[in-house]
């Protein structure tokens, strides 16, 4: 099929369907994973016997699970996440509220993690085998394995008690006041993004190291071409789709960390809702916020797979 | 870690058909191959310490892990205490000690749920292949679009906050991740001739897939196991952090994190201790990972 990019974005809309199916299955089915009558649980150990039914209604409990499933599914799709236990507030204004603050902490990391791992992933590459590139390859291994809020913690004693750079803790709107928004989310994207450095550092250098060994590499060297022109006109061209993709993925383990980092660092984004939500269990929120999630990372992955067609004609046409 | 793969290894040793030829000491090469790789000589060692420090951890500590000391509340590091006491006199070094019983325990439960689930699934819907295939790899993929630690998140909330909870949902999410690999190994294995030589024979579809699928389709998934139990220690210190997981007064490394991040003003040493536990711990798992990856596969160059 030969539709160009238009015709692969329709084409991987149609399997997200699938995707889609499951995922909000999961979501929704979360309630049932509670153990004993839902109702009850949802409604606490002082509810009355009036609070439970009417919990049971509101959830559907007294349908067939199938029914209540396409039921919930209907009114999520109108934007209808229901309200919180505990505030009665709707849980989409709730998550809309909160998701800017979430999405620039993960964005700014992304864009650190691509900024410092990137250029570590060419050094070790067209240094291969010196100490420099042992000393990246040790470091990126670091990175994946410290725990991001020990370092979140770390960098608050540091540079906010100790020298007085940074706000230790709290967060700023972004449509207020963007650059003090982006001040405060520092030393968090700062926190979060050393598994993106690694992760990148690493994939771009053994991409690299693999296009740099190709045959028409070589060629090129034997044409005479300057070792800068192929690195920069050749190899990393071919290595951009990797960079992009592996960025791609790692928006999905961001999200992961930002539960954490956001309570070390008091930003109200849905990181530390659903985890304030999960320890109160407040149910609807829970499920608010994952569903939202999961939509997020579905439709990032997209926007990489469009990206990655827009700028290299095989892809598209491979589908 | 090794035992599974010594019996991996040994198991197609006794299959009939299958690599009949190889070397007898397989045993001895274990250990040539740990002498020859001092990085995960160097982690299996820190992990057998830590295992055994998890154990006899009664029979070590040098105090009570709950026993609160009032009048010595956030000392710093001294004779008595050498890691110094928390914000109730309790002492960090008997905690840290206590705290490891939990992290292997959480890690290994988490990855044991993940492979219970993940790898039965996919050699199943690999190797019956069809609409089975499709309809799990769609229910593979749409699990794996969830951050994992969100995923966590909730179906702790849904089964009731504490460890074993907690690390159940981090083996539900880390279940898909397995399933994939082993569906694609699976999909490799089942074509192979010794699979088809074993068909030709008549073997039972249950006989197939125990004695010559799994054992030769296993190998990525017991690195793949190795850096799961590295991401399940620091969801379990993560979660533990958020108060998810490990309740108080039990230790972990990641609520002890919680605690000396309250009192990080006063008493700023407290949060080093723990933090490299799980640093030093998840290092050991990802580098060991790395270096069975290395054996597994003879490709890759040795970096």
């Amino acid at each position: 099929m030969m539709y160009g990019v238009p015709g692969m974005v329709a084409q991987r809309l149609l399997q997200l369907v699938p995707v889609m199916i499951v995922a909000t299955f999961v979501v929704f089915s979360l309630v049932y994973m509670m153990p004993g009558d839902p109702a009850m649980m949802i409604a606490g150990d002082y509810a009355t016997a009036e609070r439970i039914a009417e919990i049971r209604h509101i959830y559907g409990f007294d349908r067939p699970m199938l029914v209540q499933y396409f039921f919930w599914l209907g009114n999520a799709v109108q934007g209808d996440l229901g309200h919180s236990l505990f505030s009665n507030e709707s849980v989409l204004r709730l998550i809309l509220s909160r998701l800017p603050h979430t999405v620039l902490l993960v964005l700014y990391a992304l864009v650190l993690g691509a900024a410092l791992g990137v250029p570590l992933g060419i050094l070790a590459a067209t240094r291969q085998g010196t100490t420099l590139d042992k000393v990246i390859t040790s470091v990126a291994s670091l990175g994946v394995a410290v725990p991001n809020f020990w370092l979140g913690i770390i960098l608050v004693t540091l540079f906010s008690l100790g020298y007085r750079w940074f706000p230790a803790t709290g967060a700023v709107s972004l449509f207020e006041k963007p650059l003090e928004a982006l001040y405060y989310a520092t030393l968090p994207a700062v926190a979060l993004s050393t598994g993106v450095v690694a992760v990148l550092a690493r994939q771009v250098r053994s991409a690299l190291l693999e296009v740099l060994g190709s045959q028409y590499i070589r060629t090129l060297r034997a044409k005479g071409l300057g070792s800068g022109a192929i690195l920069w006109k050749h190899g990393l061209r071919n290595v951009a789709a990797t960079m992009l993709t592996i960025a791609g993925l790692q928006v999905n383990r961001l999200f992961s960390s930002a539960v954490i980092i956001e309570a070390v660092f008091a930003i109200p984004g849905v990181g530390n809702l659903i985890s304030y939500s999960a320890l109160n269990k407040d149910f609807p929120v829970v499920q608010g916020v994952a569903l939202v999630l999961v939509l997020v990372v579905i439709l990032t992955n997209l926007l990489v797979d469009v990206l990655n067609a827009t700028f290299d004609p095989r892809v598209a046409a491979s589908t | 870690m090794t035992d599974t793969n010594m019996t991996a290894m040994t198991q197609t040793a006794a299959a009939p058909s299958a690599k009949a030829t190889l070397p007898p000491a397989v045993r001895f090469r274990f250990w040539a191959w740990l002498w020859g790789d001092k990085r995960a000589l160097i982690s299996l060692a820190y992990l057998s310490v830590l295992v055994l420090a998890a154990i006899f951890a009664p029979l070590i500590v040098p105090y009570a892990p709950n026993k609160q000391n009032l009048m010595d509340l956030l000392a710093p590091p001294s004779g008595a205490h050498w890691l110094g006491t928390d914000d109730l006199g309790r002492d960090t070094l008997s905690r840290l000690i206590y705290g490891s019983y939990n992290a292997l325990y959480a890690a290994s439960l988490a990855v044991g749920i993940g492979v219970a689930i993940g790898v039965p699934l996919g050699v199943f819907i690999g190797f019956v292949g069809g609409w089975v295939d499709q309809v799990g790899s769609r229910i593979i993929d749409g699990v794996l679009a969830f951050p994992p630690l969100v995923l966590a998140v909730a179906v702790t909330g849904a089964l009731g906050i504490g460890l074993t909870n907690a690390m159940i949902a981090v083996g539900f999410a880390f279940a898909p991740v397995l399933a994939r690999t082993m569906r694609a190994q699976t999909l490799v294995v089942k074509n192979a001739l010794y699979v088809e030589a074993a068909v030709g024979f008549g073997a039972s579809r249950l006989h197939l897939i125990l004695r010559h699928i799994l054992p030769n389709a296993i190998q990525p998934v017991i690195v793949e196991v190795t850096l799961m139990l590295a991401v399940a220690l620091l969801a379990e210190a993560g979660l533990s952090f958020l108060s998810l997981g490990v309740q108080p007064p039990e230790s972990s490394w990641g609520g002890m994190l919680a605690r000396a991040y309250h009192y990080v003003e006063v008493a700023p040493e407290q949060m080093y201790a723990p933090g490299f536990a799980i640093l030093f711990t998840a290092l050991a798992f990802n580098t060991l990972g790395e270096s069975i990856r290395v054996l597994l596969d003879p490709t890759i160059k040795r970096r």
